[in-house]
């Protein structure tokens, strides 16, 4: 597993959006009153964690939509984070935003605030999907945000799409494929559809009134994505994740993968220092009321057992197509990884989803096809 | 003698029973209200959840009266569902009287009536209680007309009453007092007393709860149980007052307790007759029956190695339940188990309950039957209940199955829509007439196969809860048996196998595929389901493998999400039996056990 050190991320959630998209789980709120209110608390929360000792070399500042706020409110995070935490200007730092919500004034605004990198909600370039999803913008808009970022000079621009939507044909997919490579972000995630309980669409599903594209179909975009990205020069280097080289991975969400600390602060927000993890209440008031009354708003609060760190390093490290470093593996959980797994893993190797060398073991893009599958079965060996 | 009061409480679940006891018992301070435990007749959670009461609490109440005497009142508990009907008539039997209790918003209902003919067949005083007074929707004329109409009782003597508010009860007390009669008995006769419940008690053994005809009883005192003969040395006598009250003596028209080193409660049989080994007394009492189990199933750990737990928590289970009855079970597919023997089908699932909640054992349960006669060739006659035991078809000559006598009582607008249900259930219909204006008594045979299953669910849909059932078994009859095999991938699975009437394998096996295709979770491979009846295939379904199973979104940082599903499913994988290549999970058992309800 790649290590991105012991460098801390930092996450900040805005917890706000314009409306809730029908897919959606994250924790964000409409009620846009609240925000005045959710600035004081979140600058109370970071005065609290705040670590001017270490290093941090990544700062995601996600949602939610981030870009709803007023761009003197991003400064005033910025100013804030800087102020807590150590930020140096080779530190990786990442806005999210939507289509519609900044101008090219605004994104000027943020590279002077210091972000070095722009991460846009696309999700389709298909307003009839766009539509489903229950997006605000149209396609059109989402040109017009990304020719924004350009011409506001960022030049490491991320782009999300979501794919495998109920009757989506391979054509329809390749097209939004094709018209991203056209626009040349560096990063790109590409995200199957996921019916979360509880949200519209699930509930949808649950009923019978969405009919989910089928495995088959999902299988043959999510090998098409691979195929048509690698030969547009992009790195397949998680499950989801393409990037123009490694240069241009995302370092933020690689410390999630990785087992590297992080903060996240504001609502729902996970944090990490192994063998601990903690988040935050999901809950906006709650969040609010904790900080009130001077407490860090922690909802619950874990350290992992050695076999439990064992399973997140398993599946995290095989969502990444640098799979697992057997000699770090071997380090962390004194564990020979091939001589363990072994019952499993000849299968794997049989049917061509695994491939190993001296150094690292990882899934092929067949394998990640049937991760959960794997996964399962290896934690299955555990005892 | 002419201070005791013995009475039952009956009630349509939820119209009040357990509030109004315990008003009953603050109302006579044998506990005070700092230590009073809410509704302390009801403490089983399983019964609580379902609302209904199996194992009797009884309680001795003492009470001075308006008229300034002092007075025992006894309230009998009484379990309140078909499977228990026989429990039922012998508490009524203890009794002299009883509260019809009646929610002022609900009116009456269906499960009252059984429980009050019931009553009326011991001849017991009937006091209507209207309950719930307080409730804004309270309708007392339309109650008092149900209760003059419906149930043919003079509505006039009805107390009004809020259990709730403690509204009534003082007249619910003094009524007891003045309208239900003292026991008539003959305190100088040869001890004649009356097993209505048994309890079990870790410490003492089993607690028999009993009503004194005749005579007396004393610690000390070599007493017999009529049925079996087996004696007793008593050690102690009581009275219950919440907690076991030891007396000197229980005499004649007394209800109470005895310890006598009994060792379960199987060793007592309700509706079994007490009487001293010296002189006993001439007849026991009269209406006494064996608790005969009529529903039969499996019970088998998920994972073996649980085999030896579960042997010790059904030897636990057993100390305090009589009906319940068991033996070693075998299987290809589930390993060891045991054969069990229950009283009907929610008896089986109180059990199912209790061993997984009361002793955490993880259980699958095979598909229920009924006692077959299976009549071969060489003319022996075997009884089946075990699919596994189900002899080779070529060798039977004839078979045949347990048929019940079904009374129904229903408002008379239900009347098609019970016989429409009776029919599909081959049930026949011999007789029906009107007890009130507006209510019907139905009478059919219809084969105990039929009913085991979900008929009283049924019953109560279809009449929305106005129909009341109660049935005997009468007699067997010649059936076309045949024997439904579950395959999968070719596989017969032996635990899955059910014995069904010919008429209905194939639409059994339809939904027992159907089910299971759900249930059953992907694999890298496709899964063939089938239904059998010797070797012929009568339904499919088809499990299909796996084309990705990957989760591909990440949830920000919340890693932890994805690693408790991954940890959960390890615990569920233990969960799981392999028949063959493919994993069964408990729900499984489970889907086909329910087939009977069209899906
Ligand atoms: N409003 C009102 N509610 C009552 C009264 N008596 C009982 N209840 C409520 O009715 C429900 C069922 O009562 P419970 O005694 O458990 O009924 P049981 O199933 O017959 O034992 C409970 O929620 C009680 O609080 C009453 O007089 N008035
Ligand atoms: S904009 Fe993003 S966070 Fe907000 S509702 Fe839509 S998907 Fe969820």
């Amino acid at each position: 597993m790649q290590e991105t050190g012991s460098n801390l991320g930092i996450y900040v959630h805005i917890p706000f959006c314009e409306s809730k998209c029908r897919y959606c789980d994250f924790y964000s709120i409409t009620d846009k009153g609240l925000i005045s209110n959710y600035l004081s608390a979140l600058q109370t929360e970071i005065d609290l964690m705040a670590r001017p000792d270490l290093k941090s070399d990544t700062l995601y500042i996600g949602g939610g939509t981030p870009s709803l706020l007023h761009y003197k409110q991003i400064g005033q995070i910025v100013d804030q984070i800087t102020m807590a935490f150590n930020l140096d200007v080779t530190t990786e730092m990442t806005l999210e935003v939507n289509p519609g919500t900044s101008t090219v004034r605004d994104l000027q605004d943020y590279a002077a605030f210091g972000f070095n990198r722009i991460n846009i909600g696309i999700q389709s370039f298909n307003d009839d999907y766009l539509g489903f999803l229950g997006r605000q913008h149209n396609a059109k808009q989402s040109i017009v945000a990304i020719e924004a970022a350009v011409s506001a000079g960022f030049n490491n621009i991320g782009l999300d799409l979501i794919y495998g939507l109920p009757n989506q044909s391979q054509k329809d997919w390749k097209q939004d494929l094709l018209t991203a490579i056209k626009l040349a972000p560096k990063h790109l995630s590409c995200y199957m559809l996921t019916y979360e309980p509880h949200t519209p669409l699930g509930i949808d599903h649950e009923a019978g009134r969405v009919v989910p594209l089928s495995d088959i179909r999902i299988a043959d975009m999510f090998r098409m994505t691979h195929d048509i990205l690698g030969t547009a020069g992009y790195e397949h280097y998680e499950i989801s994740n393409f990037s123009r080289g490694s240069r241009w991975r995302s370092r933020h969400n690689q410390k999630y993968w990785n087992l590297s600390p992080y903060v996240g602060l504001g609502p729902s927000a996970h944090s990490c220092s192994l063998p601990r993890r903690w988040w935050n209440h999901r809950d906006l008031s709650s969040y609010m009321d904790a900080l009130k009354s001077g407490h860090l708003p922690i909802c619950e609060d874990e350290h992992l057992n050695q076999e439990q760190q064992l399973i997140e390093g398993l599946y995290l490290g095989l969502r990444q197509t640098d799979g697992i470093d057997l000699k770090s593996f071997q380090e962390r959980y004194q564990i020979d990884f091939q001589l363990y797994f072994s019952r499993a893993l000849d299968q794997y190797f049989a049917e061509n989803w695994m491939s190993i060398d001296e150094k690292n073991c990882r899934l092929t893009v067949e394998g990640m096809l049937f991760l959960d599958r794997i996964i399962d079965e290896l934690v299955e060996l555990i005892d | 003698m002419k201070e005791i009061r013995n009475f039952s409480i009956i009630a349509h679940i939820d119209h009040g029973k357990s509030t109004l006891s315990d008003r009953m018992i603050q109302a006579t301070d044998i506990v005070s209200d700092r230590n009073f435990q809410d509704q302390i007749l009801d403490n089983m959670d399983i019964e609580r959840e379902r609302g209904i009461t199996i194992k009797s609490q009884t309680v001795c109440l003492p009470y001075k009266a308006n008229n300034g005497k002092q007075y025992h009142l006894n309230l009998i508990d009484t379990p309140g569902h078909v499977d228990f009907t026989y429990e039922v008539s012998r508490a009524l039997a203890s009794c002299e009287g009883a509260l019809l209790l009646i929610d002022a918003s609900q009116g009456v209902e269906a499960q009252t009536l059984a429980n009050l003919f019931l009553a009326l067949e011991h001849d017991l005083e009937i006091i209507p209680v209207i309950n719930k007074i307080d409730l804004p929707s309270a309708d007392i004329e339309r109650v008092k007309k149900q209760i003059e109409d419906d149930l043919g009782l003079d509505s006039k003597s009805a107390i009004l009453a809020s259990a709730k508010e403690g509204i009534g009860i003082a007249e619910v007390m003094e009524a007891v007092i003045e309208k239900l009669p003292p026991p008539q008995a003959d305190p100088d006769a040869p001890l004649k007393a009356l097993i209505f419940d048994s309890h079990y008690d870790p410490f003492r053994g089993t607690i028999v709860h009993f009503r004194v005809i005749d005579g007396r009883i004393k610690a000390g005192d070599q007493i017999r149980f009529m049925s079996n003969n087996a004696t007793y040395k008593v050690e102690e006598v009581g009275l219950f007052q919440i907690v076991r009250n030891p007396s000197k003596e229980i005499t004649a028209g007394q209800v109470g307790y005895l310890i006598a080193g009994i060792k379960t409660v199987s060793d007592t049989r309700c509706g079994d007759t007490i009487t001293l080994d010296a002189k006993p007394c001439s007849v026991p009492m009269s209406g006494f029956k064996e608790a005969k189990p009529v529903v039969f199933a499996s019970i088998y750990p998920i994972a073996a190695d649980d085999y030896s737990e579960l042997t010790v928590a059904l030897e636990k289970l057993k100390l305090n339940d009589a009906s319940l009855i068991y033996e070693k079970d075998t299987s290809v597919a589930l390993g060891f188990g045991f054969r069990c023997g229950f009283l009907g089908l929610l008896h089986l699932e109180v059990v199912q309950e209790r061993l997984e909640r009361e002793f955490d054992q993880s259980i699958i349960l095979t598909v229920p039957s009924v006692q077959y006669k299976i009549i071969l060739n060489d003319g022996s006659e075997h009884i089946v209940d075990n699919p596994a035991l189900y002899p080779d078809p070529t060798t039977i000559e004839q078979s045949l199955e347990p048929f019940i006598k079904a009374s129904i009582i229903v408002p008379d607008k239900y009347m098609g829509a019970v016989m429409k249900l009776c029919l599909e259930r081959r049930g026949i219909n011999k007789n029906y007439q009107y007890l009130t204006s507006s209510r019907i008594e139905m009478i059919f045979e219809i084969p105990l196969s039929e009913v085991i299953y979900d008929f009283y669910d049924k019953l109560k849909t279809v009449t929305q809860g106005y129909g009341s059932f109660d049935y005997e078994i009468i007699d067997y009859r010649i059936s076309k048996l045949v024997k439904l095999d579950i395959l999968i991938n070719g596989e017969r699975v032996d635990a899955l196998s059910q014995l069904v009437h010919e008429d209905r394998a194939q639409q059994r096996g339809r939904i027992a595929c159907e089910r299971l295709k759900d249930e059953i979770p992907r694999q890298m491979f496709k899964i063939a389901i089938q239904g059998a009846v010797g070797g012929k295939i009568i339904s499919r379904s088809t499990v299909n493998p796996f084309r990705k199973d990957v989760t591909a979104k990440c949830y920000g940082g919340d890693i932890s999400r994805k690693r408790k599903l991954l940890e959960k499913q390890k615990k569920g994988k233990k969960r799981m039996k392999m028949v063959g290549k493919v994993m069964l999970p408990q729900s499984a058992f489970l889907a086909v056990l329910k087939t009977d309800s069209e899906s």
